[in-house]
């Protein structure tokens, strides 16, 4: 007997064990995105009790690495996150799959999302969805703005001049500390072509993103402006702190660097800094004057592996639909500091007040997300556009014309 | 094998011919490693090349060779090719040059030190263990404009001769890896210096083959000590010197850690100026997601790699016998 009700439990467990259906799900590295994962995974698991979630991350510098080989082979994730810039390519190379209708209403997503998530879709289907959104603020060191007599950040780029100036400090020809943290390579490029060039009355690209057209008086204005800084008024030096992050770690640890733009994400890490800090929209050219920002989000998609078999797809789908809901949008603003994605959440006059928050819940209003064919290359034309002007000493009208030819080249290869 | 008298008579074979067919036994394991985990897939990267890259194989078209085609295009243009092909040059000039010379020296002098043999060896080595990506990150510290030691000690030289009433004597902080024209070579230093201990080992090898009463004769018919490196060390040492550059032609042509390692924001800037292929080749493959361009590259790379390896036997090869 005992023996048979032994063997009865075996059968069961495995009959359990049948039913259940495990998906994979894939982010890089980043100790409170693995937190709030971990904890969402946890609630989606209690209330679906036949899906298991495992989560398996990666260094953001190997991630896009893991995933190209991955997926070829049938391994790796049924549910991938993606920086949406890096879309097209996936996309191209079929790492990701449409949203399959049976699960996601496009109209609805159309109406829930806030209107920047539209970046989410290649030629009018969508491809994922993001929990969070990010837009860009600048990040200040209030007791070094004190210290040299500044109670308030700057709200123009004049006074943003000012402020930069007065905090530099130099020992011979060597920097000890600089009034920003110059850097092309992290989100200065995107505040060069989305944000400087509409200040100065231009527009990066057409309404379509397939013509490039900043090299035009507008976008030189913008590049001149941007390069002025380390070349006329020596506020900021290119690589001023070596490393992969070299602006955030001179900002938030060496404590060297007044002022870096930097994008929502980072509010998480700023908060753990033991200095007073505080964090405004990005200045404008006088007041009154343009507002612009980069809008961007990280977005979930389903890859060809949840595609398999059907219990796989409704189970991703379930999980997709669960993590950019409005309950883990709070989760997430909560443990990660990104700011919801959804129309209704981001809408909450609380949230636009808040003095973290609040610059770039604002920002989004007037926040463009540059939509990519190719986010390195396209971003290496705006570095190398920045670097032939600070190094080089190439004027910055050649080198923004040979950039919006070079990347003209990929915007009409990739189209 | 056993025969014993009554059953029928097997052919014997001799005792080499076993031993070679033992030989051959055990070389199969390696032999299927190296067809398995290394032609196969050179082979299947070059049928890639001639595809355009999806995750399912059936939505992969041919192409022919268009991606070879794309790649003239590139170097034509003088784009990221054409930038990697005439940096690999540079650093196949510094780096072999720069490795096996010095390594060499090194050796000979190791060679010669009596006291704390092992130690100064050990030191000589200790780079070679240390992983690239740690090394790029010190040596990045130590090239920083505002906070390397380098900018250091020639801001403290600058005050110094300038106290002194010398100024014209003083010498202002360098970019290193923040200018396109130091970068490449600020980055092949630490690529000599991290590959010298692999050098060094190497030529220790070979100084030991080098018989003693040859350098004591010519020592007793009154050859100094360049005389007799020149004459003995020298050539006998030419298989090791052959054998050391191809070896690190080979691995400059390969580079790809230190570079990106060294510069990660801009990997292999600032403006192209240290990228290598193995790193386009990457870039391409694992950024953008277009193996297939990327497997014609890394058809480039064996390409030139066969190509420079062949010259080098042809040309450095030849016997000395004493």
């Amino acid at each position: 007997m005992k023996r048979f009700l032994i063997l009865l439990a075996v059968m069961v467990g495995v009959s359990i064990g049948a039913a259940q259906t495990t998906i994979t799900y894939w982010q890089y590295d980043f100790a409170t995105r693995v937190d709030a994962m971990n904890q969402l995974i946890a609630q989606f698991e209690a209330a679906n009790p036949g899906i298991k979630v495992v989560q398996e991350t990666f260094p953001y510098d190997g991630y896009q690495q893991q995933v190209a080989a991955s997926l070829p082979a049938g391994q790796g994730a049924d549910v991938a996150q993606l920086f949406y810039g890096w879309l097209p390519t996936w996309q191209r190379a079929g790492y990701v799959i449409p949203l399959p209708e049976q699960y996601f209403d496009a109209a609805e997503l159309d109406a829930n999302f806030a209107p920047l998530v539209q970046a989410a879709k290649v030629d009018g289907t969508w491809y994922g969805l993001p929990t969070a959104v990010r837009s860009l603020a600048l990040f200040y060191n209030a007791d070094m703005l004190a210290a040299a007599g500044y109670d308030a950040p700057p709200a123009t780029w004049e006074e943003f001049v000012e402020i930069a100036q007065a905090l530099t400090v130099k020992q011979g020809n060597r920097f000890v500390q600089v009034g920003y943290g110059f850097a092309p390579t992290g989100q200065d490029h995107h505040l060069v072509r989305e944000v400087l060039v509409r200040q100065f009355g231009g527009a990066p690209y057409s309404d379509d993103y397939s013509t490039v057209t900043y090299a035009d008086q507008a976008g030189i204005d913008a590049l001149t402006f941007y390069t002025d800084w380390v070349t006329k008024y020596g506020f900021t030096v290119p690589e001023f702190v070596p490393g992969n992050n070299g602006y955030r770690d001179g900002f938030r640890q060496l404590e060297n660097i007044a002022m870096i733009v930097d994008g929502s994400f980072a509010i998480g890490d700023v908060k753990k800094v033991g200095f007073n800090w505080g964090v405004t929209e990005l200045p404008v050219r006088a007041e009154n004057g343009i507002q612009s920002n980069f809008g961007s989000f990280f977005m979930n998609a389903l890859t060809p592996n949840a595609a398999k078999d059907p219990a796989k797809l409704e189970a991703a789908a379930k999980f997709l639909q669960f993590v950019t809901s409005d309950e883990a949008m709070k989760l997430w603003l909560d443990v990660v500091g990104e700011l919801p994605a959804s129309r209704s959440l981001i809408s909450d006059p609380a949230l636009a007040a808040d003095p973290v928050y609040g610059p770039f819940v604002r920002a989004l209003d007037y926040a463009h997300a540059t939509v990519f064919v190719d986010e390195t290359g396209q971003r290496d034309t705006m570095v190398d556009a920045i670097n032939e002007v600070v190094l080089q000493g190439t004027s910055p009208a050649d080198a923004l014309k040979a950039a919006a030819a070079e990347e003209q080249l990929l915007l009409d290869a990739n189209r | 094998m056993r025969s014993s008298h009554g059953a029928p008579r097997r052919r014997r074979l001799s005792l080499t011919t076993r031993e070679a067919l033992w030989a051959y036994a055990f070389l199969l394991v390696p032999l299927a490693f190296f067809l398995f985990f290394r032609l196969w897939p050179a082979v299947q990267s070059l049928k890639l090349s001639f595809f355009t890259w999806h995750v399912d194989p059936e939505q992969r078209n041919f192409i022919g060779l268009q991606y070879y085609r794309e790649m003239y295009a590139n170097f034509a243009a003088k784009g990221d090719l054409f930038k990697a092909l005439r940096n690999m040059l540079y650093y196949f000039l510094l780096v072999v040059f720069g490795q096996v010379s010095i390594g060499m020296i090194s050796a000979v002098l190791l060679n010669s030190i009596t006291w704390f043999k092992g130690l100064f060896r050990a030191i000589y080595f200790a780079p070679y263990v240390t992983p690239a990506a740690a090394v790029a990150w010190v040596w990045g510290w130590m090239y920083s404009v505002n906070f390397g030691i380098f900018n250091k000690f020639l801001s403290d030289w600058s005050d110094f001769v300038t106290n002194l009433g010398l100024p014209w004597l003083a010498i202002d902080p360098q970019p290193f890896l923040t200018s396109p024209k130091q970068a490449l070579i600020a980055v092949a230093a630490v690529v000599i210096w991290q590959q010298l201990g692999f050098q060094v080992v190497i030529f220790l090898a070979g100084l030991q083959g080098i018989p003693r009463p040859m350098q004591e004769a010519a020592s007793i018919d009154g050859a100094n000590g360049w005389q007799r490196f020149w004459h003995i060390t020298f050539p006998l040492l030419n298989p090791v010197i052959v054998f050391s550059l191809i070896i690190s032609t080979i691995s400059t042509l390969q580079m790809f850690d230190q570079v990106q390692n060294i510069n990660f924001t801009d990997q292999g800037g600032p403006l192209g100026s240290t990228l290598t292929i193995a790193l386009y080749m990457y870039e391409q493959a694992f950024q953008k997601f277009r193996i297939g361009y990327a497997a014609a590259v890394t058809v480039l790379l064996f390409a030139i790699i066969l190509v420079i390896t062949l010259v080098q036997l042809k040309v450095t090869q030849r016997k000395v016998e004493y």
